[in-house]
């Protein structure tokens, strides 16, 4: 078992301590606290909250939302399907202490449409803390107001990058904007936004009830606290698993009973493909990006055909607003298939890393810029494995 | 409910839709899922009413509609089945999943079956991927599937 072990989510919390608590403080006290725990956002960036929200606190304007970005699309990803499911109330007291620390009244969840079968859950916690006047006008009588609204998505991954998430939400198309202005700045309606995913809002409550300091105990230098990590593919253990920061990646596949591992998969498709050799890196922002996903795949598998199964979802979700991702991802996915087929050429190969590397500069949002993560690590990685293969014969039909 | 050949009330679930959400048009997605609901998808004529009525231009609904793969622009069957297929899915063995589903419904994927119960799809990454092979029908999620499991709960639909 592991010799680091903190639960910090999985932990009880008692409902509304946390709110209680904070309205005896002024919103600027709460915004120090989560500066001073160094919470990091779980939504992949790993941005600073405490800074995300002192941005929206300071930025001018009447109106300012809260939006949980509740989207989860990332392939191996389903950490914010079980909070959802089994803590929402911490999602939206997190909402709640954010929109009185920020000055918004207003929040929203983005509700990712594959998860519908959730919202009736949603609903029913917004009702009940409602009804406890932890939600809605005069939060425990005081001069303060929070509604929350539930928006559901349609069925697009890119809508999980914030800016085309508040397209999405003012009723557009789900394409990327261009940073700045910032959220922050101009979000929702042009209004000073802050866009958080679920498992970020969750953490909230528990490190305004224990301070920054209890949640500073644990974790690296650079990355505090613990994550919830979505773990799959060959293990005997699949699942959600509260591990602290800085865990390394052999002990996950210990924990999780990994036998034959060839190669780790962190951060879903936008993430990097691992072999054993980085097996003793620890899972941190300064090391690995701990992203939500590990996917694990044992020695029976072929990487080649994992590299195009990334491919080919990049190429479908890609929102086709900017050549370098459009044009990049159907690329990477028809150099695959050449290899696969044998007929990929070394020196081809190194066209296609030029432009996965162009991709990575020159795409407008992180899709287009995280996509060629998957195929430059597993073409390094793996080299041996999947390049020069023997010649498909050809099709009659080709 | 078919779309055709019934324009009046067509118009009036529009307006009832679109009143709902008070005219705005960043409610448009939330109005085009409502209409899609109902009519199982959206065709030239809601989306030229919906534009009227929100005072947009229709090239912008269409822009929209066409966008979510949750909004359908051609007729679809009564059940969706989205099955997934990506990664993880795929290494717990989406591919036999998907083949008993073709035999069984005599359908490929992207097609639908002819008395208009059933369509075939393919979606991504559903967020069961530690149970997969992992699908939904409609809003219902289906999980831990094999073969014979699949093919039992779609025809608990039929
Ligand atoms: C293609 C793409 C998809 C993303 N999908 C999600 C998602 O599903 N959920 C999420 O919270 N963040 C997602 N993000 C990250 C968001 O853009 C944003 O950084 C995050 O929601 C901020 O919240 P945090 O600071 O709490 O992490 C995605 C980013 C990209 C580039
Ligand atoms: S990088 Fe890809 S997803 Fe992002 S804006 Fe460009 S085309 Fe769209
Ligand atoms: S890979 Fe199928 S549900 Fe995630």
């Amino acid at each position: 078992m592991l010799g680091k072990k903190k639960q910090i989510l999985f932990s009880p919390l008692e409902q509304g301590k946390a709110l209680k608590k904070a309205v005896s403080f002024v919103p600027k006290e709460i915004i120090e606290q989560i500066k001073n725990s160094k919470l990091r956002g779980c939504g992949g960036a790993g941005f600073p909250t405490g800074l995300k929200w002192e941005l929206a606190y300071n930025a001018p304007g009447k109106q300012k939302y809260i939006i949980c970005n509740a989207d989860e699309g990332e392939p191996g990803t389903f950490k914010d399907r079980l909070l959802i499911t089994d803590h929402a109330k911490k999602i939206l007291e997190g909402m709640c202490l954010s929109g009185y620390a920020v000055g918004a009244t207003e929040g929203i969840i983005y509700l990712r449409a594959e998860y519908r079968y959730l919202r009736p859950n949603l609903i029913k916690a917004i009702d009940e803390m409602t009804a406890d006047s932890l939600l809605g006008k005069n939060i425990l009588g005081k001069n303060f107001s929070f509604n929350v609204n539930i928006h559901l998505g349609a069925g697009a991954y890119v809508c999980g990058e914030e800016t085309a998430l508040l397209e999405s939400l003012e009723g557009k198309r789900g394409e990327a904007r261009n940073k700045p202005p910032f959220p922050t700045e101009k979000g929702y309606l042009k209004c000073p936004t802050v866009v958080n995913n679920v498992e970020t809002l969750c953490y909230v409550p528990y490190i305004v009830i224990n301070g920054p300091d209890w949640f500073k105990e644990f974790g690296t230098i650079e990355s505090k606290g613990s994550k919830l990590f979505s773990i799959s593919g060959d293990v005997k253990k699949p699942g959600v698993y509260e591990l602290e920061m800085g865990t390394s990646v052999k002990e996950v596949l210990d924990l999780v009973q990994a036998e034959n591992t060839k190669a780790v998969q962190v951060g879903g498709a936008s993430g990097v493909c691992i072999a054993e050799k980085d097996f003793d890196k620890p899972l941190a922002f300064e090391s690995l990006p701990p992203g939500g996903s590990i996917i694990v795949f044992n020695k029976s598998r072929d990487m080649l055909h994992i590299l195009k199964n990334f491919m080919e979802f990049f190429v479908e979700e890609s929102c086709g607003q900017c050549t370098p991702c459009r044009d990049g991802t159907f690329r990477l996915l028809e150099g695959v298939k050449l290899m696969e087929q044998g007929r990929c050429s070394i020196h081809y190969l190194k066209v296609l890393r030029d432009l996965a590397q162009t991709m990575q500069i020159a795409s407008k949002c992180g899709l287009g810029q995280l996509a060629p993560n998957s195929f430059l690590s597993i073409v390094d990685n793996f080299k041996g494995e999947i390049l020069a293969r023997d010649r498909a014969p050809e099709s009659v039909h080709a | 409910m078919k779309l055709e050949s019934m324009n009046k009330q067509v118009t009036e679930e529009i307006q009832k839709v679109v009143e709902k959400y008070a005219g705005r048009r960043e409610k448009l997605l939330q109005i085009l899922e409502e209409i899609n609901d109902v009519y199982g998808y959206l065709n030239e004529y809601v989306m030229k009413e919906v534009a009227k009525s929100l005072c947009i231009a229709t090239s912008e609904v269409y822009g929209v509609a066409t966008f979510y793969s949750f909004l359908n622009t051609t007729p679809k069957g009564k059940y969706i089945i989205r099955l997934c297929q990506t990664i993880s899915c795929d290494l717990a063995g989406k591919k036999q999943i998907a083949n008993a589903l073709r035999n069984e419904l005599g359908i490929e994927f992207g097609q639908t079956t002819s008395d208009g119960k059933f369509s075939l799809e393919f979606t991504n990454c559903i967020g069961m991927c530690n149970q997969g092979p992992a699908m939904l029908i409609n809003d219902e999620v289906y999980y831990n599937l094999d073969p014979e499991k699949a093919v039992e709960i779609v025809k608990k639909y039929q």
